[in-house]
């Protein structure tokens, strides 16, 4: 078995609005998958079909070598799951809390629970009422980190902790990692999922619009150069594979695609180079891309 | 202090806009049933004559004043208030406090509040504005009451003091809705609160009334509801009674107020408590959560059962104690069977008032599910190895054996409380618990059209209560009303024999428990192929 989670044409309708389109997912076993979107592109409606809360319209979906609705209580037994929206029963405790949702699992980690309490600072005695919205952030992802299951389902995770707490998780996640465990990572944070995941599949309106390793999907986009030079750039700007070129005395900033970077310092080398900054696009460059190349469409 | 109710009216007419629909049905059907009422004793008892004699029968039955107070005048109106006039302040007292609820403490609970608080609003401001709404609405209520029964010729006076008994019984109940709201941080805490006392005051004056012979008759003037009888509307009008409303208003409100004054937003009266680290061994499975979601009601449900077990079973023995100083009484009942008649047709009522309590929370406990969906908790149970079904279950099962359990417990309460006035405590609970477990089948239609509801509709669930009310309405108004038998038969307890008074048959029990049974299979089947639906 080499995937966790096989989606392919997923479709899934809200009475009028069509909330997946045909939506491909191919998260490997052993992967840190991250799965990036804007708000309301369909990542928890996905991650919802995926646990069996809901039914698909339409296309497939296989989690764990099983089937996600007919199957859901065995599989649920080998995953774990942390919801966007955390809500807590009003008058349990938090402690009670993660023991219940391990025991309902069939399973918890004791001495993980209790190191992960101590590294996230929870007060597990303190009533769900009480909590804020980081430490019911909290409650869920203790009882889901350790829990000991193949499968981590996580719908933005961090949202609601501080950077203190985000840098915990961090840490957590990594040795999920080394013990082998799948992790599918819903999340907009481009700087978790950059630092995080292994693979990471772009969400638009219900489709994947691009899937891939971060260097794959930074392969298809432009790499930004900003140099001063002691001659005249001028000559830069007739190449027609140079874009978005700004220039300014004898500074100037462009970008190029990937592939023509060798170019590029080949151009520039003769013109004195004083300074040179090239660096790859960010996640974020790329999900804006997608973003407003798909709003343009 | 104009500072802090800043964009009160603004609040109101929005709370108007989100409640629209549910107030007009409640006004609407309120206003029906003493119109309809008044129409059908105009038909039935069309003379002074035919008229005097019911009110003469009615003076004579300790049972009909304990359950629908003392009868005053035989005029139409005075009639028509003495029959509807019970029901009517008990309904409308659950309407105004479920609506205070509904606007104060559960948007300080889902945090709405606090959005709102943010902008230029008085701190005040939410408080008076359901204020406004609840008594607001008993006022329309009462106007358009009063002008139903004008319209069907009724004397104005009299119309105008029924109008304003409502209003007043509004009044009264808004301000216990507004104190209730301000004790716990849990909005179904503060409701069962504030419904509890509507309960207590009915039970005051069934208390009163029913044990005047005893010399208790003034419980029925602790009462919100009792003060509705004894502003005798139609038969020499006692203005002043609307004082009582207005002076237990404004103190429970002023209270209120100042509570609010004091405490923070979201906050209860009792700071919380730490609680245990890790899940005892009863919190291991979806029953053991369950459990500890229900525990609460279910006790609080049950002491108030046990409550009215207690009322009607020492009503039923101070019913004994006025045949005995009144042997001239005693020998007219004679012809209908003697005392032990009497008293059967009391408790055969009482149960079924029971009944309809205990329906009440099993509807309750199965709309649960709704809440556990609605707030977001059901999807992390879900999402573990816990099955559909095996959720569903945990919560319906209260709703099946809970109302089984206060059944019992009322007539044991009952039962105890009558046998040991008579001396046969053995007789007496067997005979009450047999009539109480009896109208199980009937509870459980309920909590069927409940779980159906859920399983297949769930957005329509408050359609349960609507179907409580109906039953309720059918139950104690169809046949004054001169519905045609098809729609008393909507009602499941129409079909229950009123034991000890009839027979038991076996065969209208056993069809209703079919229903039941369909009813909650179908639900639990719909729940299992639908989506899981929050908010």
């Amino acid at each position: 078995m080499s995937s966790a989670i096989t989606i392919s044409g997923l479709v899934k309708n809200f009475g009028q609005t069509r909330a997946l389109d045909g939506l491909d997912l191919e998260v490997a076993t052993g992967e840190i998958h991250g799965f990036l979107g804007p708000n309301g592109a369909g990542k928890t409606t996905t991650i919802r079909i995926l646990l069996g809360l809901l039914r698909h319209d339409g296309g497939s979906a296989t989690l764990l070598g099983g089937d996600p609705w007919s199957e859901a209580t065995e599989l649920h037994r080998r995953l774990a799951y942390v919801p966007g929206d955390v809500m807590l029963w009003p008058n349990l405790t938090g402690g009670e809390v993660i023991d219940l949702l391990g025991k309902l699992r069939g399973g918890l980690d004791l001495a993980k629970k209790q190191r992960l309490i101590e590294r996230f600072d929870l007060d597990p005695t303190k009533k769900g009422r009480t909590y804020s919205k980081g430490n019911r952030q909290k409650v869920a992802l203790i009882a889901a980190l350790s829990s000991d299951v193949e499968l981590l389902i996580l719908d933005e995770p961090t949202a609601g902790l501080d950077p203190l707490m985000e840098a915990e998780f961090r840490n957590t996640m990594d040795e999920d990692r080394d013990d082998g465990k799948t992790v599918l990572l819903a999340s907009h944070i481009l700087a978790e999922v950059e630092a995080l995941c292994d693979r990471i599949s772009i969400v638009r309106k219900g489709q994947i619009v691009e899937s891939g390793t971060l260097a794959e999907l930074r392969h298809l986009t432009r790499t930004t150069i900003s140099a001063e030079v002691s001659q005249d750039p001028g000559p830069i700007a007739q190449l027609p594979w140079v874009h978005d070129l700004l220039l300014h005395d004898h500074k100037v900033d462009f970008e190029v695609d990937s592939d023509r970077l060798g170019e590029a310092v080949e151009i520039l080398a003769p013109l004195g180079v004083r300074s040179l900054i090239s660096h790859p696009p960010t996640l974020e460059e790329l999900f804006m891309r997608h973003y407003r190349d798909g709003e343009a469409t | 202090m104009m500072g802090t109710l800043l964009g009160t009216g603004r609040l109101a007419r929005f709370i108007l806009r989100r409640d629209r629909l549910r107030l007009t049905i409640w006004v609407a059907v309120l206003a029906l049933v003493p119109i309809g009422v008044a129409n059908a004793f105009i038909e039935l008892y069309p003379t002074e004559a035919s008229r005097q004699e019911l009110v003469l029968s009615v003076g004579a039955s300790p049972a009909l004043t304990a359950l629908l107070g003392p009868v005053y005048d035989s005029s139409i109106g005075a009639l028509t208030a003495w029959r509807v006039g019970t029901i009517i302040s008990l309904l409308t007292g659950i309407m105004t406090v479920g609506t205070m609820i509904r606007h104060t403490r559960e948007e300080e609970e889902t945090g709405r509040r606090e959005l709102l608080g943010s902008t230029v609003l008085g701190r005040h401001a939410p408080l008076l504005a359901a204020l406004v709404v609840a008594i607001g609405t008993g006022l329309v209520l009462g106007v358009v009451v009063a002008a139903g029964m004008i319209g069907i010729g009724l004397p104005a006076t009299g119309a105008f003091a029924f109008g304003l008994g409502l209003a007043g019984v509004a009044t009264a109940f808004a301000g216990v809705g507004a104190l209730a709201a301000q004790l716990t941080e849990g909005a179904g805490a503060a409701r069962g609160i504030g419904i509890g006392i509507v309960g207590f005051s009915f039970l005051l004056r069934v208390a009163g009334d029913g044990a005047e012979a005893s010399g208790l008759g003034w419980l029925s003037w602790l009462s919100p509801i009792g003060w509705f009888t004894r502003i005798r509307p139609f038969a020499d009008e006692q203005w002043w009674v609307l004082l009582l409303w207005l002076a237990l208003g404004t103190v429970v409100v002023v209270w209120a107020f100042a509570i609010t004054a004091r405490r923070d937003v979201g906050a209860g009266a009792f700071p919380p408590r730490p609680g245990q680290a890790m899940a005892g061994w009863g919190l291991r499975n979806e029953f053991g959560l369950a459990w500890r979601l229900q525990r609460g009601a279910l006790f609080g449900w049950s002491v108030g059962l046990a409550a009215i077990g207690l009322v009607f079973g020492s009503v039923a023995n101070s019913i004994g104690d006025l045949f005995a100083e009144n042997p001239q009484l005693a020998e007219i009942f004679e012809r209908f069977g003697g005392e032990e008649a009497i008293t059967d047709v009391f408790f055969s009522v009482a149960v079924s008032i029971i009944a309809l309590v205990a329906s009440a929370y099993a509807i309750r406990a199965v709309l649960r599910l709704r809440v556990e969906e609605e707030g977001m908790r059901a999807e992390p149970v879900l999402a573990t190895g816990v099955t559909r079904l095996g959720w569903s279950s945990s919560h319906l099962v209260f709703g099946l054996l809970g109302p089984a359990v206060m059944l019992s417990l009322a007539a044991l309460v009952a039962g105890l409380a009558y046998g040991v006035a008579v001396g046969d405590v053995g007789g007496e609970i067997w005979r009450a618990l047999g009539s109480a477990l009896a109208q199980l089948p009937a509870v459980w239609v309920l909590t069927g059209v409940a779980m159906a509801l859920y399983g297949l509709a769930p957005r329509l669930v408050a359609v349960s209560w609507a179907v409580l009310v109906s039953c309720l309405l059918l139950g104690q108004l169809g046949e004054i009303l001169q519905l045609p038998q098809w729609a008393l038969d909507l009602s499941p307890f129409t079909h229950i024999p009123l034991i000890p008074v009839e027979e038991l048959e076996v065969l209208p029990l056993a069809v209703l428990l079919v229903i039941a049974l369909a009813l909650t299979g179908a639900g639990l089947v719909g729940f299992r192929r639908r989506d899981i639906q929050p908010g």
